[in-house]
């Protein structure tokens, strides 16, 4: 359970920076390939926000799809997995974006 | 003064949180809330695995100052790490001296077997952790002090899952499977073999009595990974462990 980890990185990574301000929503950006489950965090947010300045606060989550290009042909496509194969044969495809993993911005109350 | 409305309070800012206000929050500033979600809204843009980036760049420069290279070895329970240490070790073939940092839950069970073994070991527990991160490796290697030009294995905790994502500052990273735990484990956990730069696939003394098929492991975890070395070998009955040194050798 890394979600456990990672969301307490997003209390660490807010509170650097908004100090004890009052949070009541915060937006993560979370790409589909990134490895980490969005349902996960959202119950673990809850523990490791309990009194602090982000208790209470709405999760938010962006997630971004999956794509690639291929290095081979040029091609870019939507990647649904990790699974790197172009149409056209190749597997040397460069994966572009849904590896995302970080705190987009908060509103404060 | 409010760069928006002008009220005479300054705006809320990531800098100068103290003097900040609060529109539209209470009634007592005033005036409606029509620009509030610009004013309240403080972008963050931190990735969420930067601290541990960091630190495991620390390791890496760290071991990288004396020479030595470190190794994160990972597998599900029970694939054979501490067996393919404690033979590596027995085996003498690798040039450079071998210390281990283990990994797991509870018990100092895995660093006694390679101090039996003959080689230096500490413990890291990591309580209800599913994973070992760079601040325990940095704790873990100022306690091992290993000495410069050797090689370190960072034995992580038995888990195909969380461990992918924490990089600790090591060289490579080293994914054990065995063949009793079925071929299909690279399309079942991705982001591990995605994450391999080697594949070891042990236990092959078993391959009579189990559907394993090692070509297709290999070409799965290659579909995630194309550059991915796959080497099958046997700690049981020692057949393919000369690549595995040869390996290490070369790094």
């Amino acid at each position: 359970m890394h979600e456990l980890t990672i969301t307490q990185s997003v209390v660490d990574a807010v509170t650097e920076r908004t100090g004890s301000a009052r949070v009541a929503s915060v937006r993560l950006r979370v790409g589909r390939l990134a490895g980490v489950v969005p349902d996960a965090m959202a119950f673990c947010f809850g523990l490791v926000t309990a009194g602090t300045s982000l208790d209470g606060a709405v999760l938010e989550f962006d997630q971004p799809e999956g794509r690639g290009r291929c290095r081979t042909c040029g091609r870019e496509f939507v990647l649904a997995d990790l699974l790197l194969l172009c149409d056209c044969g190749s597997a040397d495809v460069e994966v572009l974006a849904g590896r995302e993993l970080a705190v987009a911005s908060v509103v404060l109350a | 003064m409010c760069g928006t409305c002008g009220c005479g309070e300054s705006d809320v800012r990531v800098e100068g949180l103290a003097d900040g206000h609060r529109h539209g929050v209470s009634t007592e500033h005033g005036h409606p809330p029509v620009h509030e979600p610009r004013s309240r809204t403080v972008d963050i843009e931190t990735a969420l695995l930067a601290k541990n980036d960091h630190l495991a760049g620390h390791n890496r420069s760290w071991l990288a100052e004396r020479g030595i290279v470190a190794l994160n070895l990972m597998s599900s329970p029970g694939a054979g790490k501490t067996s393919l240490l404690e033979r590596t070790l027995k085996g003498a073939r690798v040039g450079r001296e071998i210390s281990v940092i283990e990994g797991d839950q509870e018990t100092t069970f895995d660093a006694q077997r390679i101090r039996d073994a003959g080689a230096r070991a500490i413990q890291i527990n990591t309580g209800s952790g599913c994973h070992l991160d760079a601040t325990m490796i940095e704790r873990g290697l100022r306690a091992l002090d290993p000495k410069p030009d050797s090689l370190v294995f960072l034995e992580n905790v038995g888990n195909l899952v969380c461990p992918a994502l924490f990089d600790l500052g090591e060289r490579a990273k080293v994914v054990i499977i065995s063949v009793t735990e079925g071929d299909d484990k690279p399309l079942k956990y991705p982001h591990m073999f995605a994450a391999a730069d080697l594949v070891v696939v042990n236990k092959t003394d078993l391959l009579p009595y189990v559907d394993f098929d090692v070509d297709r492991c290999a070409r799965d975890a290659r579909r995630l990974k194309p550059t991915l070395t796959v080497l099958p070998l046997s700690v049981r009955d020692g057949s393919g462990l000369g690549a595995w040194y040869d390996w290490l050798n070369a790094l």
